[in-house]
């Protein structure tokens, strides 16, 4: 119940920041920031305290699932097709739900002085967006996941559309096509799958649980896990389906950027651990090597790209890609370690990403552009935005102690063990990482302020936000065994390979 | 007793013709536009209530014509539905019209009359008389604005081109009623399958005959290659003619020709499935592309149209290799979602035109997002359903197209599926950006004023009709089953 509750408040907070605005412009960012820190407090709650909320770890018995389910709970929605609401939350659930309403709060401190227009409208798509997201990490019924898989695009689009920067037409449009389309791949796959499930036990149902295992004939099988694969994929991104990401990302308000690169794309590598993986492990284990490659590829291409990037927005949104490539890399080998990888990966490129689309949101909101050729010396007249810049900038190329080296360190280690090649060709990925970042640093910061720009250093918000940040990536490099006990037994109940 | 049950059984068509005798007769003495219009939306509503007692006594086989069972009573319900709206629209529309408004109403009463005629049609005879009644009525509705110099721009060339084409198509259904004729010696629906299996052999004579009929029936549908005259109606035609055009006329033809083809088994004959799965594929694919091209958003529902039906199509198809249940259970959800989407988009047009100037190129939905945030709502709501997104009706009726379709394996057919609504989404989307835009309205804002009260009723409850039945489509998902279980 607890599930539906965040969700539900979510949905209604965004109403009722639509309707505020009407009586006064204020009151909507004043809504929102009590709705998600609700929501941040029952996650909390659920975090450290969860008998505060009568929950405890159970493997579910009422439903005779595998698995450690904090929460589980189940009811009839369309009995017709089988399709039901089934919320669930796990260790690997529960941090990325964290994620999702932590990242939505650092979001509303991005927007707070810079949405002046329509906040009302702007509040309740954030607010959606986010209990799609939710919604997507919680659902464990096809149909239902499926659902929410749609319903965090469209308000994303409004976001895009409406407050996006100079091309936000094409951009808005280009995210919402790519998605779209390979959604409806997905459903297809579903469908297919669900059919198959009815051949082999003679009843519909689109329950996660009812559909592991699901027989599926030789010939139709590549191409099921292929639809599941392409929809998630698109969401990570991995090259060559990537390109939807830089314009979408670009062009979006700095909120916009933030829960985009903090948070939907993870939800197509949460999509590959729960959904693509363990429905279909012999088809993903004969695909692996493509989408290792494919990892490979995402991480040494984007980066190289993100290095002739002059926009800043631009450059950062290529980096998210070359990121994800480490998931994707990470999934592929499903070993302990690349998984565990990976889902680190996840949460410290939310917050470094995050942290680094507010700094250039921040920069373009003072100087309104992004063009990295237009700044420099920038240190000198921002002095805390140039010290935060450096520190997620470090961060994100995986300095140790910090969050994101656990996770790309553990990729390695788990895909070395399965492909020592792929392994060597993505550690080279962290070299040029070094290179494009820092570049970045010497760009903005350091030189000549040749345009005389004056720049008004770091708000209170903005430096609450970032301290925040910095205090989870901290935490993340320091004792990421927290958070891996928390997904560990997760992944031992979808399959993983654990050698221990 | 015979005579009572038969009586009551045919009660929505007798309703319907007295409604039409007594707006008839009204016009005639009394010339009072708000009348008349109510007197046609009382009598509709009669109409509509006597399904109550209709209900108990089904299925019944009112003479040979007409079959009244739960699928016919459904899709007659859905006609007498539109007809209301239809009805709440054209008031505020021909009410700055300044000749005669009052044969309108009578018009509407006699094709709603014929469509539900065709909706509970068991026999060819019937077919023919409720395609030729709605057709006929639907001539004059088209060109109803025609003295009006103000009017919509072409409503001569819309009614010259129906009245042209749909003449030829009704003579091409009445060629291949005959050829079947010849061969089996029968005229209704389901003696055809004895007939044939009596006459042993089936001949290319009958494949002829059913080819030519299911040509006429796409006329009316408006599947490539017979969809021509559809943009230029759908542009010429007053507003309310063109929702009445999109809803009522179309899902009238659905059920009797998905009934036509389930009764008389025609599905299973290769030849015939080839033609229909060519039609559906180039339906799918010309009308999302050529809607891309528009800029006039009635040109564009126009073409959209023509793409859902053959969205529609592909579970027609679908019953050739699955159960013939589902295949009615899919049609008819789809059916019903694609009606209350274009009568609520149709709606929308008509709350910002009237018959003396009308606003529908895309451009003048520029920024409405911001000058009339409902108004915009609803048709975001609407464009939304049709591109399939979840929380609306458009979804769940996709969805039932797509599982409909995987079961029946028609792995083709849902790949163009796929790519035409990613072309849909392209132009959904389009318009609906249209509608966020800033911009600065030059001239009088008809979009901000005050809307009808009809127009409003018409939106509240489709708008609703839309979530509720993408949110909890259960309730209807029995209805419909119960309906599909007789097939």
């Amino acid at each position: 119940m607890i599930l539906s509750w965040l969700i539900g408040i979510l949905f209604a907070g965004g109403i009722g920041a639509w309707i505020a605005e009407k009586s006064n412009p204020e009151l909507p960012r004043v809504i929102a920031l009590a709705t998600v820190l609700l929501d941040l407090f029952l996650v909390l709650l659920m975090l450290f305290a969860p008998g505060s909320l009568g929950l405890e770890p159970m493997s579910s018995a009422d439903l005779g699932q595998p698995g450690e389910w904090l929460v589980l709970y189940s009811a009839d929605w369309i009995p017709r097709f089988g399709v039901s609401f089934i919320f669930g939350v796990d260790g690997l659930g529960l941090l990325l739900v964290a994620l999702t309403v932590f990242l939505g709060l650092m979001s509303l401190g991005s927007a707070w002085h810079e949405i002046k227009d329509r906040a009302g409208f702007f509040y309740f798509n954030l607010l959606w967006t986010l209990a799609g997201v939710i919604g997507v990490f919680t659902a464990l019924d096809l149909f239902l996941f499926f659902f929410f898989w749609e319903v965090m695009l469209i308000p994303m689009y409004f976001i895009i559309a409406i407050w996006g920067h100079e091309n936000k037409e094409y951009a808005a449009m280009k995210f919402f096509i790519f998605t779209q389309v390979s959604g409806m791949l997905m459903l297809l796959a579903i469908l297919i799958l669900v059919f198959f499930h009815y051949q082999d036990a003679g009843q519909i149902s689109f329950s996660y649980f009812d559909l592991l295992g699901t027989p599926i004939p030789e010939a139709y099988g590549f191409w099921v896990m292929l639809g599941f694969f392409l929809a998630f994929a698109t969401k990570l991104p991995a090259v060559p389906i990537h390109n939807w990401l830089p314009d979408a990302h670009s062009q979006a308000p700095t909120a916009g950027s933030v829960i985009l690169a903090g948070i939907l794309l993870k939800t197509g590598a949460y999509g590959l651990i729960r959904f693509a993986v363990p429905l279909f492990p012999a088809e993903s284990m004969a695909f692996a090597p493509t989408a290792m490659l494919l990892g490979v590829i995402s991480i040494l291409y984007t980066a190289k790209v993100a290095f002739a990037q002059n926009d800043l927005k631009r450059l950062i949104a290529y980096t998210s890609v070359s990121h994800m490539g480490f998931v994707l890399l990470g999934i592929y080998a499903w070993t302990s370690q690349g998984v565990q990888g990976a889902v680190m990966t996840m949460l410290a490129h939310g917050f470094s990403a995050a942290a680094l689309f507010m700094l250039a949101g921040g920069l373009q909101h003072r100087i309104h552009t992004r063009q990295m050729d237009q700044m420099g010396g920038l240190w000198s007249a921002a002095p805390k935005m140039g010290f935060m810049a450096l520190f997620f900038t470090v961060a994100a190329i995986g300095m140790p102690g910090l969050g994101n080296f656990i996770g790309e360190f553990l990729v390695l280690l788990g895909s070395f063990r399965i492909s020592p090649a792929a392994a060597a060709l993505a550690a080279i990925g962290m070299v040029v990482a070094a290179v494009y970042s820092l570049i970045v640093i010497q760009k903005v910061f350091h030189g000549e302020n040749k345009n005389n720009l004056v720049v008004q250093d770091l708000t209170k918000v903005e430096m609450i936000c970032f301290g925040l940040m910095m205090i989870g990536l901290l935490w993340m490099g320091m004792y990421p065994q927290s958070m891996l006990d928390m997904s560990e037994p997760t992944l031992r109940s979808i399959g993983v390979i654990f050698f221990d | 007793m015979l005579y009572t049950s038969l009586i009551i059984d045919l009660m929505q068509i007798i309703m319907l013709t007295l409604g039409s005798v007594v707006v008839m007769v009204t016009a005639a003495f009394k010339r009072d536009h708000a009348v008349v219009c109510g007197l046609t939306v009382f009598s509709l509503f009669a109409a509509l209530m006597t399904f109550v007692l209709i209900k108990p006594v089904l299925p019944f086989e009112a003479t040979q014509l007409l079959m009244i069972d739960e699928y016919s009573l459904f899709f007659s319900n859905l006609i007498i539905i539109g007809a209301i709206g239809v009805a709440l629209l054209a008031y505020p529309y021909f009410k700055t019209h300044n000749s005669q408004n009052e044969e309108f109403y009578i018009l509407l009463m006699t094709a709603t009359l014929g469509a539900v005629v065709l909706a509970c049609s068991n026999h060819f005879v019937a077919l023919l008389l409720g395609m030729e009644m709605m057709g006929v009525s639907l001539y004059a509705m088209i060109a109803y604005t025609i003295h009006d110099e103000n009017a919509a721009k072409f409503p001569l060339e819309a009614g010259i081109k129906y009245l042209i084409l749909s003449a030829l198509a009704s003579g091409i259904t009445l060629f291949g009623i005959a050829l079947l004729y010849a061969f089996t010696g029968t005229l209704g629906f389901d003696e055809i399958p004895a007939a044939l299996e009596a006459a042993g052999e089936t001949g290319p004579i009958f494949i002829m005959g059913v080819l030519m009929i299911t040509a006429g029936a796409a006329f009316k549908l408006s599947l490539v290659p017979f969809h021509i005259w559809t943009p230029d109606v759908y542009e010429g035609a007053p507003v309310p003619v063109t929702a009445y055009l999109a809803t009522v006329s179309k899902a009238a033809m659905i059920a009797a020709t998905l009934r036509l083809l389930l009764a008389s088994h025609a599905l299973e004959f290769n030849a015939v499935v080839a033609v229909l799965t060519i039609m559906a594929a180039a339906s799918m694919l010309l009308g999302n592309l050529l809607a891309v091209l528009q800029t006039n958003i009635r040109r564009l529902f126009a073409y959209s149209s023509i793409a859902h039906l053959g969205y529609l199509l592909v579970v027609v198809i679908a019953a050739a290799s699955v159960d013939n249940a589902l295949s009615v259970e899919s049609t008819s959800f789809y059916m019903l979602a694609y009606f209350i989407m274009s009568l609520s988009g149709f709606a929308v047009i008509s709350a910002i035109s009237n018959s003396t100037g009308e606003l529908d190129s895309l451009s003048d939905f520029r920024g409405l997002f911001w000058r009339n945030t409902w108004l915009s709502t609803v048709l975001i709501t609407v464009l939304l359903s049709l591109a399939g997104i979840p929380l609306t009706a458009g979804f769940i009726g996709k969805f039932y197209i797509f599982s409909t379709g995987v079961e029946g394996e028609l792995w083709l057919l849902l790949t163009i599926l796929i790519i035409g609504s990613a072309i849909g989404l392209y132009y959904y989307l389009r318009l609906i950006y249209t509608m966020l835009q800033k911009s600065e309205v030059s001239g009088t804002d008809r979009a901000a004023a005050a809307l009808p009260l009809g127009v409003n009723v018409v939106m509240v409850a489709m708008t609703l009709a839309i979530i509720f039945l993408g949110v909890y489509p259960t309730p209807m998902i029995g209805t419909l089953q119960s309906l599909a279980a007789a097939f």
